[in-house]
Formats: structure tokens, sequence, C-alpha cells
């Protein structure tokens, strides 16, 4: 993975960019001690690392647009960060950057059931949003599978979505409203309590925009209420096929689950051996989750147990229990953890049209005798986003480098079947370089005029999202290319 | 100018100097905007739909009636109800699905399921110098790259002309009920909606008509679902007011009424679209000095008749949401609601980029 070899002009005045945020900083929010700075070198995508000139902390909104303000002044990227948990590598530092850490903005500001919101300073958890809501019976909707750890600002930066998202959809439709600093340090109110944008829709290109128009330091989240319950069932088949024609069927049928997760044998018989969930020894498992009433989800559960049944299923276990529901979604919440005992892995995350799922889980069989590295899949089956785990030896030489093949070989199978690089991880650095395979030239130069309307010296987080070949004049040049922008 | 394909739309406007109108079955707009004809009806079909992944294909001049009777055939919908203006607007067109995503236009279940915006999941669209762009695709959940997509929905063809767009669709609901509240105080009606989404009972709609005094809670879905939540929601709305149900055809019938906007047929008048934070809906409305109107999305959507001297917009004043004047003639209070400083030169410079002859539906949009 190559990045962008760092500005000397920025390394040489280290040490006045550094008196300059510390005039504008309580001095306790810049950090630059190599020791501490280490902390912030790399995200969860940590084969990749680079420390930051230095990080800054803020407190308030008014500091992180002091901290942009200067940097724009003096031509500093900036590198905005959540929690660090991108897969992608969306807060990978470089050498020339300095971090803009949100973690200390974690207050809750205004929580309102009748109006079902809550607004918050993003630096805050996901998990902690709902944390803040439940006691009256509320919760946040998106679920990322790291949400004890993962932030806001990640959230929207990334879209992020969850294993729910097939009935709640991601963080775009569940964000109401930002308060954003610009990179020129002014601060801007984009939608708010009330439905819908006024005017262009700013708030929906802004959330997914990977740090690259701004930092978002507030959010405005709409709420819901808890359903009344849940319940899980588990189906196992003899093949993928069948597998992938059930879900198929159940959609058509007119059932919308919550949840409908599907893992293959590999991931099935690792899970298994790790967690003891007692699975079956089958091709193909869905766990398939409804919510409501008692009488409620039993209907729902009717319905699809019919269906599973004439696709003749190896094994169908309806939760008679919590305790039987919990145990059903034991494995699958703990695959990775099983797949990570076994080796280290790669996580993908490309997305497919759900019609294309039995050809391209046996393409990826294929390819993995191919590549001579096993893969279990785990994913989200009703919205075609999949999860394959690629297993490697990170300390054999050349393996990194075969699984990263790899990877983008199915990452290019999913946009050849009509799907896309990532469903909701994000592009990052990760797969950056992949970019030109789902777009042409056109789309991505429309892409990057938003970019230019926001950060016209091309300042926030430079090197990730488009391939480097396509924004190097815009970064390279920068002062003349805003310069030339602005007339 | 009736261009038959992508190849033809990209030539028009790689060509054109002059301002370009733009229209899909000229059913949604009342603005009188310069420019030569640009019809989106030759670009016309449904281009795949496969209702196992919930996920449709079609060219933008695609007829909405046509794409609602092959959803229908399936047993499917476009969940967020798009509104039909063509009662108040006096037109005879046929709505196009391009019109529908261009001006995110969402009814009553945007509430419960989201807005057109939500639901579209790519477009191919041609910008003012005739460059052909792709964003999204056909996937429900798709983070690569910027959300093009979402700028587009609701840009009234400003920043350039869609030529298909993708989408995902829902199960249409088994069965559809009511629950009917009298009240006459306006208050007391968005404080009934505000108890009945703050339920488990996921309620699909809940709009309140002060003319007549009938608040109405929608629930959807299977048989024993929908007997369950309205048990339910009776249980917590009774303190509001006398309550009455309506089941199937009779409960189907009202919202239909209101996704037309029947309620202005024949009233005249400026009609206005307002977007609040719900609780603020009532003093809204009363500032407004509407002679007749309602409340949808529980309160946080007022639509109402205003005469034509008056500004609602000054009911805005120290409350967050916006207005749009969906009808009513040219003058100096401007159809769409002015954005703030800073937004305007965002939304400007992004305008620009997209179009920089400055040709693309004109004066639309500030």
């Amino acid at each position: 993975m190559q990045m962008p070899s760092p500005d000397t002009a920025v390394l040489i005045n280290k040490e006045h960019i550094l008196a300059r945020l510390r005039a504008v900083l309580p001095a306790d929010c810049v950090i630059d001690d190599e020791r501490e700075t280490k902390a912030y070198e790399c995200d969860a995508l940590s084969a990749y690392r680079c420390p930051p000139l230095a990080v800054v902390l803020p407190r308030t909104t008014e500091e992180v647009a002091a901290v942009l303000k200067t940097c724009y002044d003096l031509s500093v990227p900036v590198v905005p960060r959540g929690s660090g948990t991108s897969l992608a590598g969306g807060a990978l530092p470089t050498e020339d950057s300095v971090i803009l850490g949100v973690s200390r903005l974690n207050a809750v500001l205004e929580t309102d059931y009748d109006n079902r919101f809550i607004r918050v300073q993003t630096g805050r958890t996901n998990l902690s949003v709902s944390g803040a809501v439940e006691e009256n019976g509320f919760f946040y909707a998106p679920d990322p599978s790291s949400q004890l750890a993962c932030a806001i600002a990640g959230n929207i930066a990334m879209n992020s979505g969850g294993a729910h998202c097939l009935k709640y959809g991601v963080t775009s439709n569940n964000l109401m409203g930002v308060r954003m600093v610009s990179m020129e340090g002014e601060i801007l109110d984009i939608g708010g309590a009330h439905l819908d944008a006024e005017g262009l829709d700013l708030l929906g290109v802004i959330c997914g925009s990977e740090g690259q128009f701004g930092v978002v330091t507030e959010a405005t989240l709409r709420i819901l209420h808890k359903p009344e319950g849940a319940r899980p069932v588990l189906i196992g088949f003899d093949s993928n096929e069948v597998a992938g024609a059930c879900v198929s069927d159940i959609i058509k049928a007119g059932v919308l689950p919550v949840a409908i997760e599907f893992m293959d044998r590999p991931c099935i018989r690792a899970t298994d051996d790790f967690s003891g969930a007692g699975y079956p020894d089958c091709e193909a498992l869905l766990i398939i989750e409804v919510e409501g009433s008692d009488d409620e989800i039993k209907e729902q559960l009717d319905k699809i147990t019919k269906i599973a049944r004439t696709h003749n299923p190896v094994e169908l276990r309806e939760a008679g229990s919590a305790e039987e529901a919990a145990r059903i979604w034991l494995g699958r919440k703990s695959a990775f953890g099983a797949m990570g005992q076994l080796n280290d892995y790669m996580c993908l995350d490309g997305t497919i049209p759900v019609t294309e799922l039995p050809y391209v889980l046996r393409r990826i069989g294929e390819m993995s005798r191919e590549f001579g590295l096993d893969v279990g899949n785990v994913f989200h089956a009703g919205d075609g986003n999949m999860h394959p785990l690629i297993l490697y030896n990170a300390n054999k030489p050349g393996d990194l480098e075969t699984c990263e093949a790899f990877g983008a070989e199915i990452l290019k199978l999913c946009v050849e079947v009509g799907g896309c690089l990532t469903g909701e991880h994000g592009v990052g650095i990760e797969k950056r370089d992949l970019m030109d395979f789902q777009f042409n030239a056109e789309d991505l130069e429309a892409q990057m005029r938003i970019k230019d309307v926001f950060d016209p010296k091309w300042l926030l987080n430079p090197a990730k999202v488009f391939p480097l070949k396509h924004t190097e004049d815009r970064r390279k040049n920068r002062v003349q290319f805003a310069a030339h922008a602005a007339e | 100018m009736h261009p038959k394909d992508e190849t033809e739309l990209c030539e028009i406007l790689s060509e054109a100097q002059d301002p370009v109108r733009i229209s899909g079955g000229d059913t949604r707009s009342d603005f009188s905007i310069d420019g030569n004809g640009l019809s989106t009806l030759g670009l016309s079909g449904i281009v795949d739909y496969v209702p196992g992944a919930l996920t449709m294909v079609a060219r933008t001049g695609t007829p909405l009636s046509e794409i609602q009777s092959v959803l229908a055939a399936e047993g499917q919908q476009l969940a967020f109800e798009p509104s039909d203006y063509k009662s108040v607007l006096n037109r005879s067109g046929t709505s196009t699905i391009g019109g529908v995503f261009a001006t995110n236009s969402s009814g009553a279940r945007r509430i419960q399921c989201g807005a057109a915006r939500d639901f579209l999941l790519g477009v191919r669209f041609v910008d003012g110098q005739g460059k052909l762009i792709k964003n999204g695709g056909r996937v429900m959940k798709n983070v690569t790259g910027y959300d093009l997509v979402k700028l587009m929905a609701g840009s009234w063809g400003t920043l350039g002309v869609m030529s298909e767009v993708s989408f995902k669709v829902l199960p249409a609901p088994g069965k559809t009920a009511s629950l009917l509240l009298e009240t006459r105080n306006h208050k007391v009606a968005v404080a009934a909606m505000a108890a009945a989404l703050g339920s488990p009972y996921d309620v699909s709609g809940a709009a309140y008509l002060p003319g007549s005094g009938a608040c109405m809670i929608r629930v959807e879905g299977f048989e024993k679902s929908v007997a369950h939540r309205l048990n339910g929601l009776q249980g917590r709305l009774k303190e509001f007011g006398k309550i009455e149900l309506l089941y199937d055809q009779e409960a189907k019938s009202r919202w239909e009424d209101l996704r037309c906007l029947s309620p202005f047929c024949d009233v005249s008048g400026d009609l206005w679209r307002i977007s609040v934070k719900p609780s603020d809906g009532p003093k809204v409305y009363e500032k407004a000095a509407f002679t007749k109107g309602f409340y949808d999305w529980a309160g946080g959507l007022i639509w109402g008749i205003a005469e034509p001297d008056v500004d609602p917009r000054l009911a805005l004043n120290g409350v967050g949401g916006h207005a749009t004047r969906v009808r009513g003639a040219a003058r100096e209070i401007a159809k769409f609601h002015p954005p703030s400083k800073a937004i305007a030169a965002i939304n400007a410079a992004i305008r620009k980029r997209f179009d920089p002859k400055g040709i693309l539906n004109r004066g639309l949009m500030g």
C-alpha cells in the first residue's frame, strides 16, 4: 500500500506548527511526544502504521475550529479520528499530518422522546448512545459490530451499518443533523430535529465522506422505541444455493425479518469448535431474527419455517427461551473471534445482489484453492453484504500479500456481479486502489468535485478513498489548486 | 427536446448554451422557469426487477403507475408513498419515477421507513456539460465513495438530468387499520401522535386534520400484528379523546386522500409545505395563519393554504425547519427555503461544478 511522500515543508515547520496549535488550545490538548503519538499510528487495519506529526484532542467545537483554521493557514494535512476502529485505514496518519481526535467530545446534549431524537457530541461511542436512552425504552438502531468502542464521528464518516439494517437502515438513514467544522474553521449547522433537507441534501453526502469534508462534532440522531421482543430461528441447509433460495423466498413472501445472517461450512465448523454453540453439521446456516410481541413473533416465524420446510432443511431450530435464543446467536457473535483463533485473518466487506450469492460463494471457494488460503464466509444475507474472512499467517513472508491479492479478487468479483467494493466499512486506504475497478474517471471526478467545494486545499484525510494518481495534482499543488477553484 | 437514450441526452447537454427546463410528467412543479423544454419521457422502461432482492432499476421517464403495477403484481410497493400533486396543481400528466426522486417526494410512511432519498440506491445522470456520471448501485448496502445518490435526490434537476435510478422496494402490508382519535386541540393531537410513535407498535402513519378534528394513527402488517398493535395503542391513547377504529379500504382511502392532497383540491390560495420538529407544529401552524391545512409526520410536516400576501416562513423565526411553496404565483417570497449564507455558498459552489454553464433549471432552488 503506497502512501504519498510527506510534505517536507510541513516536517521542517514542525516546531512552528506546534507552537501555533498550543497558542489556540489548552496545554494538555496537544501531544507531540513520540512515545505518546505512537498510540495513534494506526487504526484497526493494523498492518499499516505511521506516527503522525502531532495529535490534538480538543474538548469543544470551538477548539476544533481553532485547530482546523490553524492547519488551514499553515497548509498542514489533518486526519480526523473517532475511536480508531476503522477496518479500512480511515484514520491512518501520514508523517506530515495532525491527528484530530474527537474522543473528549462525548457528552449527551439533548434527549427528546416526544420528538424521538438525541443530540450528542460525536466522540461518544455508538453503544453508549443507546445506553443513554435505554431506561426509557428507546434505542439507536445502527449497530456495527464494533459498537462498544466505535465513535459516532466514525459511524458518520463511514456511514456504518450493522446486523439490523435490513429493517432499520444504516447511519445515513438515522442521521437528522450535524454540526460540522470546515477545514477553514467555519462552524456549519446542517439539518436538525426536523426531517429532510432544505435545498441540496448536504447531510446525505457528508455522511460517508470518510472525514474528507469536515469534522463533525455534534450529531442529531433518530431514536426508536424498542420492540416488545425478538426471537431467532436457526435453519441448516445442505447447500449454499438452497439457503440462498430460501432467503429470497422469505423476502418475496412479504416477511421482513430484522436480521438474516448466513454462515458457510468453514465458518460453521470454526465457530462451533470455538463456542460450543451446537450448530448442525451442514453446508450453510441461516439465523433469522424477527421482532414484536409473542403473537407477532409466532406469526412471522410460522411463515418463515413454512417456507424453509419447502427447501428441505437439515435442521430447523426455533428458540423456545431466552437461553436458546442466546445459544443460537452465540456462534455467530463469536465468528470473528473463532476465525481469529485459527489464524490471522483479513475481513472483507463487499456487497452483492442477493441472487448472486450461490455463484459468488462457489467462486470464492475456487479462488481459495488457487491462492492456497482458507476462507470462511459470514454475512448479512438479507442485504447481500458479505464478510469473507481470509485466513493467513502474518509471520510467514509473503502471506499478507497473497491474502491482499486474494481479497482484491473477491472484491472485483463483487463488482462484476453487480455489487460494490464496500458495504459498511468504507474505502479508506484498503480499497482505495480498487476504486478504478468500480468507477470510471468521470465518476471519480464527479465525487472529487464535492471535496473541492468543502476542502479546496485537499488537507482533510487527503490520501484516502481515491487512487493517488487521481488526486496527485490536487494534493501537490494544493495552494494553487484552491486559488484556481475560488475563481 | 426528447432524448431517447443517454447518448442523446449527453449530446443535448454538451451542446446546450441556453437554459434548459427539465420535466418528467410535469406533475410536480409549479415553477415558471425559463428554458428550452427537455423531457425525460423518452427514457422509459423498467430495466431490472428482482423481487427476492427487493430492488428495481428503471429509466427515469418510466411512469410511476407502471412501476406501481409491476410491484403490486409481486405484492411489493414503494414504501415511502410519493405524494401526488396533480389535483392541487391541476395537472393531468403521468408522474415519472425520475420526478419522484428528483423532488424527494415522500408521504405518510416517511416517519416509519424513510424518505424517497433513503430508498434510492443508485443513479446514472448527465451533468450540465453532458458528462454521464454513475454513483451508487443496485445493492442495499454500499459505502463505496461519496454518496452522490442522496445529493441527487431532491436536487430538482439542478445538478444533472437523471437517466436511470435503482431503488429499494418493500413488501406491501397485508392488513391496514387506523385508529381515529377525535380532538379539536392541535396540541393534544400532536401529543397523542408522539405517544403513539413513542410506543413499540410500529406506527406507519400519524396525521391530524384540524378541520374535522380527526387524528389518525396507522398500523400495517400481518393480521394478528395489526390487531395486537391497535389494542396496545388504544390503551395508550384513550386518555386523549374518543377513539374509533377503521379497517382495510375505509382506513386506506383516508391515507390515499392525504397522499393526493385531496383536502386542498378545490381550495384556492398558496399551498405551503413546512417541515418542523413535531412538537413545534401547533405553534408554527397557528402563527402561519393558514386558512386550511393538516399535519402529517406526527406533526412534523404541515401542509397549509395561505393568502398570497402572507409569508408563513415568518412562523419559523426562532424555530428550526424549512418551508416550501408548492403552489403560488412567482413573486418576492421565495418558493424554496432560503438557506443560511454559509450553506447557500456551498450549494452554489456544488451547483457551479456540476453545471458550469448555469443552464439546468436555472432559477430553481435559489
